[in-house]
């Protein structure tokens, strides 16, 4: 229950914490703070509006994280929360923070480069391999099991694996 | 039981968004209908992401043509109740999928177009217009790797491949006109510096395909003379076609929702 003691910092800080414990639920690993999906929390009396920036246009998982930070902020007390999306300025993977950046590579998922790479129509880039480091990997799908995901393979321990494209 | 298609208020805003959305729907669509059935697994998975983008794009503006418009439409309503007069898609983009090598000459004539023209878009004062084009800028660049890629592998691959690449180019060619063109209201919103002249674009766009198509050991074609139609709801009897499968649920149960 919210009750009138509580500051209303307080209370923004308990709704961005329920908010911000949403993952992906395709890399479940990754909160939606972690990938820079969470932009605003705010308050209005004790009713909630949450901002969020679509990443990839095609990503099935953006309704899905809509639904459940709803759930999230009602088990915390919240009633009718209301979620908006913002589209400016766009989302991109430079806002994902480095503590995602290294869970999303304990799990295997190389994590995004710096997003110059991507401009040049055949350019080479170096991806390090997640499972042993190895920077010798070759490129096998642009397009992999999710929108955000390419398909690499490492030449030194022969694992494929996926990585997380700069966007 | 049929249901009324909607009526459109086209101001030069909702038009100009309505046809950007049409071209986005249409061809992830087409891409869409490649699903379980291109030659390869990473094909298969490609063809659905980019089809994926593409309809993303597409909902994005159409929410905004709807917010535009000002009246009770919503992506939905524009993707399911207009009928093929009210599309304004490039001809270019409903044109059948045909063999592997027509749809990946139709992807890259639209993905070469639609990074230069994204791109050009992300400093539009318009602010939603502006996202819009930064997300599908990064996403068109994608686009346009993979279908040059592609170009590349076909052309300069075996005669079989080869000749299928060329024949494609050739018969596409003559829908590419309609993405430079522009009308009285479209060109009223780029001297208000809303959207760019995509006339501008074209020489840019003929360096990049000339650079791929002739790695690919083929050449574009010299014809120079251009189907139009698309822009002003005037389609090719494909798009008839196409609407009649995408919109079959909301016209046969209308108002259905998940």
């Amino acid at each position: 229950m919210v009750t009138v003691l509580e500051h209303d910092s307080e209370l923004r800080q308990r709704a961005w914490d329920a908010a911000a414990s949403v993952v992906d639920p395709e890399i479940p690993v990754l909160t939606i703070a972690d990938l820079g999906v969470l932009r605003d929390v705010t308050l209005d009396g004790d009713h909630v509006e949450v901002a969020i920036t679509p990443t990839y246009s095609g990503c099935p998982a953006m309704n899905m994280i809509a639904l459940e930070i709803e759930v999230a902020l009602e088990r915390a007390g919240f009633h009718r929360p209301k979620i908006r999306t913002v589209l400016s300025p766009a989302w991109t993977t430079d806002w994902m923070s480095e503590e995602g950046r290294r869970k999303l590579a304990a799990y295997g998922i190389a994590p995004p480069q710096a997003s110059h790479s991507r401009r040049a129509l055949f350019g080479e880039q170096a991806v390090a391999c997640p499972q042993c480091g190895s920077d010798k990997t070759e490129l096998l799908s642009e397009f992999g099991s999710t929108s955000c995901k390419a398909l690499w393979r490492c030449k030194s321990c022969r694992e494929p694996f996926d990585y997380f494209k700069c966007h | 039981m049929a249901i009324a298609n909607i009526q459109v208020c086209e101001t030069p805003l909702v038009l100009y968004t309505l046809r950007r959305a049409d071209d986005a729907l249409i061809l992830g669509h087409r891409l869409s209908e490649w699903c379980g059935h291109a030659p390869m697994l990473e094909e298969d998975m490609a063809l659905s992401n980019i089809a994926l983008d593409l309809i993303g794009q597409a909902r994005e503006l159409y929410t905004y043509a709807a917010k535009a418009e000002g009246r009770d439409n919503d992506e939905d309503k524009l993707a399911y109740l207009r009928d093929v007069r009210q599309y304004r898609n490039l001809l270019l983009v409903e044109q059948p999928n045909g063999d592997f090598a027509q749809t990946m000459v139709r992807q890259f004539f639209y993905s070469a177009f639609a990074d230069l023209y994204w791109r050009a878009m992300m400093s539009s004062p318009d602010t939603t217009l502006a996202a819009i084009a930064a997300k599908s800028e990064k996403e068109s660049a994608y686009h346009l790797r993979h279908a040059s890629e592609w170009i590349i592998r076909l052309g300069d691959g075996t005669d079989e491949s080869r000749a299928r690449a060329q024949g494609a180019i050739d018969h596409l060619w003559a829908f590419t006109g309609e993405m430079f063109a522009v009308d009285d209201g479209e060109r009223a919103l780029i001297h208000a510096g809303i959207a760019i002249d995509p006339g501008t674009l074209r020489g840019r766009w003929l360096t990049t395909l000339s650079g791929v198509v002739s790695e690919a050991t083929l050449h574009l074609p010299q014809n120079d003379w251009m189907q139009q139609g698309g822009r002003a709801g005037r389609h090719s009897e494909h798009l008839g076609h196409l609407l009649s499968e995408l919109q079959s649920m909301q016209r046969t149960f209308p108002g259905q929702t998940w």
